[in-house]
């Protein structure tokens, strides 16, 4: 599904270059989730966001269905309508409702008509339970609610992959559940996932492969077995004695 | 005569003999027609200039924005670095020496008005959090239907009691339409002025005429908001 070759991303900030990712090669096929873990200012978020550009490689390639998409005269707005993103700060659409939220992306690129977009809606909106709030904004909505509908609203677009940047870390504590069995059942339909997170027990029980990336590489990468139980790496062995 | 038999007299000279009253109507009417058309080429103006700077800001940069984001400078540079008046002497004597005056003084007044709504604009878009251009392009929306749909309405709210405020300053800047000609609200109260040598109330009166349609303005500017404040309620 992705591929990803000796990828480098160098910020130019006032206070010169940063360089923050320093060539990284990676895979995730069809239908596999691969979390990703590191240290905060590791770059995880850079290296998720260069999959669907919105960050813009410096240098490398980036694979998307056996085509390369970091390069000139590909249309990256049909690439992304096929990888949902699901944000940190949920980025809900304010002066929008629910349903118009989800519906807006379907219907403006012509993948279904309005009625048809308000049907799927309503059925997404029943899935993670919360149908009654179709005609709500999103003020009117809590954190877990509002993280769950822009989980729906990426769906809804019926992507090829889904790509998630610390769903959960704006959250109150008793939110996250609802919103992680909302990934999990995601998962379970045999959508493609690259999820950034510090939710371990997550990362254990629905990755099938786990990247640790510090100091702009992937250091370590492997199943959550061989990355919890016998990590080898000493940065990794010193992170993971730090969050769990 | 007492002060009101005095009033009396002058209202009678200034607004009734020889049907007077009418320098005020037809005043008000073309101020009324250039301040409204004169809105709404601003605002196209004002509109298509403040997202060109925000794309090119956004690193927008080929050769194309290149040399829009060079004329949007100029334009803006120019405008509010001269008098209003000015521009429409220079729209009228020099760039269009014929046409309909009115025609002439609603583009000068629109022009002019363009250049501050662009940057009323350009700080309300700016306002909108970067994160929802990002999850509209996520979601596979062209960078255009991403400001369309998303990020223009938002900024639309942001900007609205500064639009009324141009709204309401061009009204009033459209009172130097005589120094072209133009027979606006203040030329009419003027004319009465210049045949009944009485200043005082023609002068109120039209002082009070661009006060109502001001108080009016205001009262539908509260109306808009709190329409627009509706997705806010919690
Ligand atoms: N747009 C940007 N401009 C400049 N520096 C950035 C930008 N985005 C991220 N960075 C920097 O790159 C580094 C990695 O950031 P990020 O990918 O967000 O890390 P993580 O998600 O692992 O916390 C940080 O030092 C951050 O400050
Ligand atoms: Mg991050």
């Amino acid at each position: 599904m992705i591929v990803i070759k000796n990828l480098h991303k160098t910020f130019k900030t006032d206070d010169g270059d940063l360089e923050v990712l320093k060539g990284i090669d990676a895979e995730i096929k069809d239908g596999e989730k691969v979390a990703v873990i590191g240290p905060s200012g590791s770059g995880k978020s850079t290296f998720l966001r260069c999959m669907n550009l919105l960050e813009t490689p410096t240098s490398g390639e980036v694979w998307f269905n056996g085509t390369q998409i970091n390069v000139p005269g590909v249309n990256i707005d049909e690439i992304r309508a096929q990888m949902g993103m699901v944000f940190q700060h949920f980025n809900l659409f304010p002066h929008l409702t629910v349903k118009a939220n989800i519906t807006l992306a379907p219907v403006l690129l012509k993948r279904m008509t309005q009625q048809q977009a308000d049907e799927r809606a309503i059925e997404l909106l029943k899935r993670v339970d919360l149908v009654e709030k179709a005609d709500a904004y999103p003020s009117q909505l809590s954190g877990g609610q509002k993280q769950r509908i822009a989980i729906v609203r990426s769906l809804a677009m019926n992507p090829k992959m889904m790509l998630f940047d610390e769903p959960t870390s704006a959250l109150d504590p008793e939110m996250i559940g609802e919103v992680l069995e909302v990934m999990k059942e995601v998962a379970d339909q045999g959508m493609t996932m690259a999820v950034v997170t510090h939710e371990m027990k997550f990362a254990r029980d629905v990755a099938d492969r786990i990247f640790f990336l510090d100091g702009g590489h992937i250091l370590e990468e492997g199943t959550p077995e061989q990355i919890f139980d016998a990590p080898k790496n000493p940065r990794l062995k010193d992170f993971l004695s730090k969050v769990l | 005569m007492s002060f009101f038999a005095t009033i009396g007299q002058h209202l009678y000279d200034d607004f009734v003999v020889e049907g007077r009253y009418m320098y005020i109507l037809q005043g008000l009417g073309n101020t009324v027609v250039i301040t409204i058309f004169a809105l709404i080429l601003g605002l196209a103006l004002g509109v298509i200039s403040s997202i060109i700077n925000v794309f090119y800001a956004n690193g927008k940069r080929g050769p194309l924005m290149r040399v829009l984001k060079v004329i949007v400078s100029i334009y803006i540079t120019v405008i509010r670095g001269t008098p209003t008046v000015v521009q429409l002497m220079i729209m009228y004597f020099v760039i269009l020496t014929s046409g309909s005056p009115l025609v002439i003084a609603i583009l000068a007044f629109g022009i002019n008005s363009g250049a501050y709504v662009s940057e009323v604009f350009r700080s309300g878009i700016q306002s909108v959090d970067y994160g929802q251009t990002e999850a509209g392009r996520s979601l596979g929306l062209s960078a255009n239907q991403t400001m369309f749909k998303i990020v223009l309405p938002q900024a639309i709210k942001n900007v609205t009691p500064a639009i009324f405020n141009e709204f309401i300053t061009l009204l009033k800047e459209t009172s130097v339409s005589g120094y072209v000609g133009i027979q606006d609200l203040t030329k009419g109260g003027d004319i009465i002025r210049s045949i009944t040598y009485d200043a005082f109330t023609p002068l109120l009166l039209v002082a009070g005429i661009y006060l109502v349609i001001v108080i009016g303005l205001t009262q539908i500017q509260h109306v808009v908001e709190r329409r627009l404040q509706k997705s806010d309620r919690h």
